[in-house]
């Protein structure tokens, strides 16, 4: 059992049963995870904001980098109408970024490696951008499926592939996110499990794979939620400002 | 050879195990939907506070350090551009009154050489008159002598021939006849004696 790759994504319930009439709630390994996430990103954060001296130390420098970064980031893709909606995209960010990386820690449960939360996260962003878009431009906001300077003649065509690609927009996002986590866990998993296999005598090779891929796996978890991040800046900067 | 044999080790095994894995596993646990309303119920409620402790109490705190820290900053950059003028104008002051300072030196210095020159001139050209009056007298004196000696010398003459007469011959030379030929003689070799 101990062997099989994908053991590691399975949820089990930690304690007692949780049931709201027929739904079950119970807290599993995947809301530990979640809960522990979002203690040390507060942890974090508060600590990184108590003091404000005009030189930073180290927690401060810490916060004060990662605000700036998305700060940066949000200014840059999605203008400053974003402004307002900054504290989400930093907290999606920096939850997404924090379960990645707890997921790095051997025998630890990676939220962001099942599908149903990448969705939700997904989904979410998908729903809110398009209502505001619908606030922001009325039923003008549909002009997105219509580029301008397109030939009447391809614009059915054209119109149908665009309402396409914006409807999975969702499930593109959800998507990357954990494919990347699941695939990146499940190969490092595998060659962890040659090593055992081929012993002392071949079992250098895969581990030495197995310590670059844990250096790589770093770097995705980054950039995966580096990515995920920009891309919900990408859409609301589509609903902001309306200029396909 | 040996490497040829440990690839493909790697790659049965590689086979053998996900053979096994085929076997074991049930597909992926994340399609089992048993635990996705627990998940999604979770996930609601952690990102929730999460983004709301964000948003509300800790985010707000570091826009703050950071623009009190800028301002911080700016302030600092103003006040030492203020003391740098201020220096400026101080080695500018500074420089000025050196400069005076100088001027005053050297105006001084002249003055007490002129000072200095004039009581000099001063002083030898008292001491020139001094000298030139010491001069005149002595001129003077000397005039007088010279105006005298014959007198003198007519006198000595006639005593000095008297007492060579007494002693020559043993008489007794009246005076008046002897002066009469000393002045005879000396009116007609004065100026052999004196140049005149």
């Amino acid at each position: 059992m101990a062997t099989n790759p994908m053991h590691q994504f399975e949820v089990y319930r930690i304690g007692p049963e949780i049931k709201i009439g027929a739904i079950d709630i119970s807290f599993t390994n995947a809301s530990l995870f979640m809960v522990i996430s979002s203690f040390a990103i507060l942890l974090v954060f508060n600590l990184g904001s108590k003091k404000n001296s005009v030189i930073p130390n180290k927690m401060q420098l810490l916060a004060e980098l990662s605000y700036t970064f998305v700060s940066k980031m949000i200014s840059d893709t999605a203008g400053s109408k974003a402004k307002p909606y900054f504290a989400f995209i930093f907290s999606i960010f920096m939850f997404v970024l924090f379960c990645n990386m707890f997921g790095m820690i051997p025998y630890t449960f990676t939220v962001t490696s099942h599908i149903i939360v990448t969705f939700m996260l997904a989904a979410f962003i998908f729903i809110g951008v398009t209502i505001i878009g619908f606030i922001k431009h009325g039923v003008g906001y549909l002009k997105l499926f219509v580029p301008s300077g397109v030939p009447v003649v391809l614009l059915p065509l054209i119109v149908v592939i665009e309402i396409i690609s914006y409807l999975s927009r969702p499930i593109s996002l959800s998507v990357r996110l954990f494919a990347n986590m699941m695939a990146g866990h499940t190969m490092m998993k595998v060659f962890g499990g040659f090593v055992i296999s081929l012993g002392i005598i071949g079992g250098w090779l895969p581990l030495s794979f197995s310590v670059a891929l844990t250096g790589l796996e770093i770097l995705v978890a980054f950039l995966q939620a580096y990515v995920f991040a920009i891309l919900t800046c990408i859409y609301l900067n589509d609903a902001l400002n309306l200029h396909h | 050879m040996i490497k040829k044999i440990f690839f493909q080790t790697i790659f049965l095994s590689f086979l053998f195990l996900i053979k096994t894995f085929a076997a074991e596993s049930g597909g992926m646990p994340q399609l089992n939907p048993e635990f996705w309303v627990s998940q999604i119920f979770w996930l609601t409620i952690t990102f929730g506070i999460l983004y709301v402790v964000l948003s509300k109490l800790i985010l707000p705190k570091i826009s703050n350090n950071l623009e009190v820290r800028k301002s911080k900053i700016l302030e600092n950059i103003e006040a030492a551009e203020k003391q740098r003028k201020d220096s400026e104008e101080k080695i500018k002051e500074y420089n000025k009154i050196i400069q005076d300072n100088k001027i005053k030196a050297k105006n001084y210095y002249n003055q007490a050489r002129e000072k200095i020159l004039k009581d000099i001139n001063k002083k030898k050209e008292s001491l020139d008159s001094d000298l030139n009056e010491e001069i005149k007298k002595a001129e003077l004196e000397i005039q007088d002598l010279k105006n005298k000696s014959p007198e003198k010398i007519t006198k000595i003459a006639i005593e000095t021939s008297n007492d060579l007469i007494k002693q020559l011959i043993g008489v007794e030379v009246n005076n008046s006849s002897i002066s009469a030929i000393v002045e005879d003689l000396s009116k007609r070799k004065k100026s052999e004696y004196y140049g005149n």
